[in-house]
């Protein structure tokens, strides 16, 4: 038992020193040439484009349900009016960021570990390296900059759409007239409250891509090994994606509140 | 994990001197945690010669070409690859070094999401920054000489086995190197599709100067990289039976449990079957 420990302790440090050496890899990469400008763009489009049907239905029917719930115990007080004001809030602190990290977790996160880790097995990764490039710079450094880059905008769209999946059933649920709504909405904003929903993708975004690459280039054990590293990469991404919400939610309450 | 580094052997310094061999390893050893995988393994590859790699699966073949590339580093021992001693240089620094190295994987390790050509080319026009009319010149050119050129806009998926491992030779051909590595091009293969990749390796030995190490565990195609010679005759290749000095120019190492257990040529090779039943159980 004992053994099995230690085991579990030794191999679960030796993940989390390898997962912060290809962090500073990433870092290093970023700030030197070569950057392989071509494959930057192509994942902006595959990670930015790609994710946004997922992302906007998401956002708008959260935005939806949540105006249907809390309609319907705000108007027992009387305030349906007040519904904007609880989207608005939630959208933009909350839910905005947290439904579209997980969302592209389970798209992108996924797809990057089993792309990279099928790579792997398949020496594609050796073969690289062979031809003289570098696969961080090649493969991670791309991902890492279109997941930093588009994570907020796509947060900013899913915010924006739940917003307005929000506005729908308030006016034909609730029957609430569109500019209550809207001045509700703008009512329960607060600048801090923006900030928050736009610092927190950018760590989102940087954690879900970093840990989809690190699983995918630690994969071994052919395509058994593919399929455990996608699963791992999207129970990870998914747990992590709560954790650091949580952890940059109280670090900006300390120094925006 | 290195502890204790040995001095140079004579031997080594004799192989670095100028005009010495292309690739040296001396006393080479590695282990993955408890499980050895070479043991003071030595040898030298002379310019435009081929080194025959025989051995059971896991003898440690295929290691041998991850540490000539830098893929991997040795726990002691020393490896120079061009004058460059590389087992313990940064992967940068190695990048320059594997400009003048070609790997073959074991099943093409072809791109997947890139075509033919855009695989050949990779080198040329993402690392060596040729334009891309120039890139495709070299492309035609190198896919020709496998006899592929009609392949150029196909998938990787597309190809069969054997049309798989050419666009691999191809691609690691393209950027003129001076030595190419093989790790097992024929394993899987059809007798007939096999014959045709040990051409190209005869070809690109014989007709371009190329240094070869070769992993594999098929006999035939091993001995028939070290017996055949080709000529160009006008615009034909033709292959014939090498004579005595060119056959000598191709040596084989047998590895057993991580160690060398055999050196020579293809001759002294069966010579030592009669009376080594572990060779003897390889030729038969």
């Amino acid at each position: 038992m004992a053994g099995k420990v230690q085991e579990w302790s030794k191999s679960a440090v030796l993940e989390v020193q390898e997962y912060v050496r290809l962090i500073g890899r990433v870092s290093r990469a970023v700030v030197s040439p070569p950057i392989y400008y071509r494959d930057v763009i192509e994942q902006f489009d595959s990670i930015g484009i790609g994710s946004l049907t997922v992302v906007l239905l998401a956002g708008l029917f959260t935005g939806m349900v949540l105006a249907l719930n809390s309609g319907i115990t705000l108007d027992q007080f009387g305030a349906r009016s007040m519904v904007g004001r609880l989207i608005s809030a939630s959208m933009v602190k909350e839910l905005g960021p947290v439904l579209t990290g997980l969302m592209v977790s389970g798209r992108v996160g996924s797809g990057i570990a089993a792309e990279i880790g099928s790579m792997m097995v398949t020496d594609q990764i050796a073969a690289l390296r062979a031809l003289g490039t570098d696969p961080v710079r090649k493969l991670v450094v791309p991902r890492v900059l279109a997941g930093l880059l588009m994570m907020p905008l796509l947060s900013i769209l899913a915010t924006g759409i739940g917003m307005v999946g929000g506005w729908v059933v308030t006016v034909l649920q609730f029957h609430v007239a569109s500019t209550v709504y809207w001045s509700s909405v703008v009512q329960g904003l607060y600048v801090q409250d923006v900030w928050m929903g736009l610092v927190k993708p950018f760590f989102l975004g940087f954690t879900i891509v970093t840990i989809g690459c690190h699983v995918g280039m630690r994969t071994t054990g052919g395509t058994q090994g593919v399929g455990n590293a996608t699963k791992l990469a999207v129970v990870a991404s998914s747990v992590a994606v709560i954790a650091v919400d949580f952890m940059v939610t109280k670090v900006l309450i300390v120094l925006l509140y | 994990m290195a502890t204790h580094e040995p001095a140079r052997s004579a031997l080594l310094e004799e192989a670095l001197a100028f005009g010495g061999p292309i690739v040296v390893f001396d006393r080479v050893n590695l282990a993955f945690d408890e499980k050895v995988i070479l043991r003071d393994v030595s040898f030298t590859l002379q310019t435009g010669h081929t080194k025959v790699f025989l051995g059971a699966s896991g003898a440690g073949k295929s290691t041998i070409l991850r540490l000539a590339l830098g893929l991997l580093k040795p726990d002691s021992g020393y490896i120079f690859v061009n004058g460059e001693q590389i087992d313990r240089m940064r992967e940068d620094d190695l990048m320059a070094v594997r400009a003048d190295l070609g790997m073959v994987f074991q099943e093409g390790a072809l791109f997947d999401s890139l075509t033919v050509r855009e695989n050949v080319g990779y080198k040329l026009y993402e690392e060596l920054r040729w334009s891309r009319e120039k890139t495709d010149v070299r492309v035609k050119e190198v896919l020709g000489f496998v006899g592929l050129g009609e392949f150029i806009d196909r998938m990787p998926a597309e190809l069969s086995g054997g049309q798989r491992r050419r666009v691999a030779i191809a691609r690691a051909m393209a950027a003129r190197p001076r030595i190419l590595l093989y790790d097992e091009p024929t394993t899987g293969l059809d007798p007939i599709t096999s014959l045709s990749v040990d051409e190209e390796i005869v070809k690109l030995r014989d007709l371009e100067g190329v240094s070869s190490v070769l992993v594999t565990h098929q006999l035939r195609d091993a001995f028939f990289v070290a017996e055949h010679a080709a000529t160009r005759n006008g615009g034909e290749v033709t292959f014939e039976k090498a004579d005595r000095v060119k056959a000598d120019q191709a040596e084989f190492i047998m590895l057993k449990d991580g160690r060398i257990h055999f050196e020579g040529n293809a001759s002294e090779l069966r010579q030592v079957a009669a009376t080594d039943p572990y060779i003897q159980s390889f030729l038969s």
